[in-house]
């Protein structure tokens, strides 16, 4: 066991926290060029597209620095879902939009949760109907994040099956412009859309994958996502209770820092044990992306949950310790807490993987 | 033992049903069960529509133009109001300034503001806290300094709610920096509309500003408006803080948060199936009703013994307590039970004259704003843990 970083995923941190510590001011374009030239989104791909890295634990530093930071990015649309959706699925023209996705000209989106959803990633409604020389595409694609400035669009559709079926699902590549959207901000601060489709024609060449055989792929790539959502939840968790502390040892409320009250001591020192533990379960995501699937979901549904369980307890504690301070929307706080609780609803929340755990765990014996 | 309510409270009961089907606007309980930041004229209206009826001052005696109601007869309505979905009474004037007015103000005060808290005319708000001065109230240091026929003021409030519908507002200032912190406190009534008071607003987590700071720069009050003696005010702000205690376990807000909820978890499809079918959600959601019945009944144990005359006390903080940890629970329930659509954050959409189509469901546009927003209610009114210190000093004698 060595729970060191490598020396180069060590640099990797040291360069991208000295950079993020003073991106809170830059507009999300500078930030999202700068991100592409420090190397960043080249972390999330291996050498065979472009990249320099790709592994769980290269997933785990950037996003725990992101988290850290508070900034809200396209990285986990962009590099991990898209990208990787691409990088695993893709001909030879596709994969070739990778290289304007990890020198960041481009920005992509995931448009695959509906309405009736939730969680599911095996519930599709919209379908894509075959034509003679491509697909017509109908559905409605629900908080799609960063679907407002995508320029590309991946869309799940059935060709075939069940509405919850494994089985029959396909992804096309589309370009954002031909469809229409409605974008609006998240609580935290990052860009979602609807996304309509109402008979959106796009060419056979759009397709991305075999016909009716991505479910098993966007399942490798939503538990990477969870994973990189998981280090970014312990990154904000980490500058929540920092701030947090410091906080505590400034405030002064009867005579002396509030940080002095055994009752906020006792609250604090239980927040530590579960951010600790919280890392864990991210470390173990990120250790097992690569291992077979049952094991690896098992770890994917496991962090999840704590890590929705741990970030709950994390906005709400530190929240109440700051006392109204922490209310409001202009003191530090705000970022991380919304963060923390807006990851929760994010492929799948603390009750969803609770359930799937317990599923897995049965399946595995 | 007898849980039941007695014929004349059910007859009361009903009396109040009657009243909100024919005075209620549907729209106005849309408004207020969705969420919806309510407008100065939203909570005007259904002040006068209550006062109209003479119930708009619950817990004032009749002499005072109150309904003169029993501790179970302002539970009854609070109830009956909050599942209804009815705005909440704005407390700062009826609930906290009038009982003060009523025990320690002059007759000229009492015959003048009273009158006009229940008309409407007059908008209070509670200018106690400072940004030095939070769960230590006894450090505030807005300062009034005698002047002849007035006090001249200079300090800072905040964190004061709806004090921008305010026209006046109630103070904790020092008049003494000679005796002990407690011994040097005045309660001052301040005219808002005096030269040198500005109103700032605070914007909140959810994205509204329901909050402000006032700053207080050489603000010129009549002596007249001092409240009792100067140097006691704080035994009237105490006073202040414990007296409304019957509705501090938001029992009534928790049942219609809860039934909320459970309209929204039957809409709301998980795996194929309504939610409120999923066994994990419907344990979650079993489990805080299981503790809402029980601290109805907490409630009304206290409710009871106010009726006999005993003031509740530090039980009061128990209820605080359980009864916010209870609320917000049931926000969190909230947030899940909508899923995904917890995540777009259109505060606009919450106000009054927004004419887009909600993104989602119309009940999911409030659900994480609430969920933040509700944080505040373990923090202000004495923060839970300085209520657990009074219950470790007062009842446990620790
Ligand atoms: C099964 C068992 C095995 C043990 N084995 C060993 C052993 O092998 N060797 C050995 O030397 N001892 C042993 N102990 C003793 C053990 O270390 C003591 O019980 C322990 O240190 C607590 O002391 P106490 O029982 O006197 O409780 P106290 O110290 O009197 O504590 C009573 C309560 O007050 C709390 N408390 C005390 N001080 C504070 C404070 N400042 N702030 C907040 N809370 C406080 C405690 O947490 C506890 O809840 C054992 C005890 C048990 C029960
Ligand atoms: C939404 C909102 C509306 C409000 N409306 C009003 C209003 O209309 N008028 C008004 O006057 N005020 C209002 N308040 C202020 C409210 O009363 C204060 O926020 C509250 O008293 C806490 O003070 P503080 O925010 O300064 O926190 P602090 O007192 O600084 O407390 C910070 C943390 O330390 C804890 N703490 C403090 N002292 C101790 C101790 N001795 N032991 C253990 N823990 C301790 C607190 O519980 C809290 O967790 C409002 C606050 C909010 C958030």
């Amino acid at each position: 066991m060595d729970f060191n970083l490598t020396e180069e995923r060590q640099m990797l941190q040291d360069t991208l926290r000295r950079f993020l510590a003073d991106a809170a001011n830059k507009d999300s374009n500078t930030l999202w060029t700068e991100l592409a030239e420090l190397g960043v989104i080249g972390a999330l791909f291996t050498e065979d597209y472009g990249g320099f890295g790709g592994a769980g634990f290269d997933l785990s530093v950037v996003f725990e620095e992101i988290g850290r930071a508070g900034v809200a990015t396209p990285l986990l649309e962009t590099g991990i879902l898209a990208g990787g959706l691409i990088a695993a699925l893709g001909n030879d023209d596709q994969t070739a939009l990778l290289e304007s996705i990890v020198d960041g000209t481009q920005q992509l989106a995931f448009a695959h949760g509906e309405p009736l959803t939730r969680y599911d990633l095996n519930h599709v409604a919209t379908t894509a109907t075959q034509t003679g020389d491509g697909y017509i595409l109908n559905g409605h694609k629900c908080v799609v994040m960063n679907g407002g400035r995508a320029d590309t669009l991946i869309i799940s559709a059935r060709t075939a099956g069940d509405v919850a079926s494994n089985d029959g699902i396909s992804l096309f590549l589309v370009d954002a412009s031909s469809v229409e959207r409605r974008s609006y901000q998240t609580m935290s601060g990052a860009d979602a859309a609807e996304v309509y489709l109402n008979n959106v024609t796009v060419a056979k060449t759009a397709l991305l994958g075999a016909e009716g055989a991505s479910f098993y792929e966007i399942e490798t790539q939503v538990a990477r996502a969870t994973a990189a959502l998981c280090a970014e939840a312990v990154g904000a968790m980490e500058s929540a209770k920092d701030l947090t502390i410091e906080y505590m040892q400034t405030r002064q409320q009867f005579g002396r820092p509030i940080g002095k009250f055994q009752a906020l001591q006792h609250r604090m020192a239980d927040l530590l044990i579960e951010v600790e533990q919280a890392r864990s379960a991210t470390i173990n995501v990120c250790g097992h992306l690569d291992a077979d699937r049952p094991l690896r979901e098992r770890h994917v549904s496991a962090a999840k949950n704590l890590i929705g369980r741990v970030g709950r307890q994390v906005a709400e504690e530190t929240i109440q310790l700051h006392g109204g301070i922490g209310m409001t929307q202009e003191y530090n706080l705000a970022g991380f807490t919304k963060r923390m609780m807006m990851i929760d609803h994010q492929w799948g929340d603390t009750d969803y993987h609770l359930e799937r755990f317990i599923a897995l765990s049965r399946a595995v014996g | 033992m007898d849980l039941s309510y007695t014929a004349q409270e059910q007859e009361f009961r009903a009396e109040v049903r009657g009243f909100l089907a024919a005075n209620l606007d549907p729209k106005l309980a849309d408004k207020v069960r969705l969420g919806k930041h309510l407008t100065k004229a939203d909570f005007e209206g259904w002040h006068a529509s209550l006062n109209s009826r003479g119930w708009l001052a619950g817990n004032w005696p009749k002499q005072h133009g109150g309904a003169g109601w029993t501790p179970v007869e302002r539970h009854i309505f609070e109830e009956e109001t909050t599942l209804a979905y009815a705005p909440r009474i704005v407390p700062f004037g009826l609930a906290m300034l009038g009982p003060v007015l009523q025990a320690f103000g002059s007759p000229e005060q009492c015959a003048h503001y009273l009158p006009r808290i229940l008309s409407g005319q007059d908008w209070w708000c509670q200018g106690y806290s400072e940004p030095g001065a939070g769960s230590d109230l006894a450090a505030v240091k807005t300062a009034a300094v005698r002047n002849g026929d007035h006090y001249v003021v200079n300090g800072q409030k905040t964190w004061t709610t709806l004090g921008q519908h305010a026209n006046w507002i109630f103070c904790l200032v020092r008049t003494n920096t000679e005796v002990k912190a407690q011994e040097g406190i005045s309660f001052l009534l301040i005219d808002m509309e005096t030269p040198g008071v500005t109103v700032r607003p605070i914007v909140l987590l959810d994205g509204g500003a329901e909050v402000n700071e006032v700053f207080l720069d050489n603000v010129r009050v009549p002596v007249g408006n001092l409240v009792g003696d100067q140097d006691k005010g704080w035994t009237y702000a105490k006073y202040l803080l414990t007296h409304e205690r019957t509705n501090i376990a938001g029992v009534g807000f928790s049942n219609a948060a809860l039934a909320n909820v459970k309209r929204i978890a039957s809409a709301e499809v998980a795996g194929g199936r309504p939610l409120i079918e999923n066994p994990h959600f419907a344990a979650r959601l079993a489990q805080v009703e299981i503790d809402l019945m029980a601290m109805a009944t907490t409630n009304s144990r206290t409710l009871a013994k106010a009726a006999a005359g005993q003031a509740p006390g530090a039980q009061s903080s128990m209820l605080k307590v359980k009864g916010t940890l209870i609320r917000q629970e049931i926000t969190d329930l909230t947030r899940r039970a909508v899923g995904p659509y917890a995540t777009p954050f259109l505060p606009e959409s919450l106000d009054e004259g927004y004419n887009g189509e909600p993104v989602g469901p119309d009940y999911a546009t409030a659900a994480s704003e609430q969920y933040f927003n509700n944080r505040k209610l373990s923090i202000f009114g004495g923060s839970n843990e300085v209520q657990r210190t009074i219950i470790s000093k007062t009842i446990l004698e620790l």
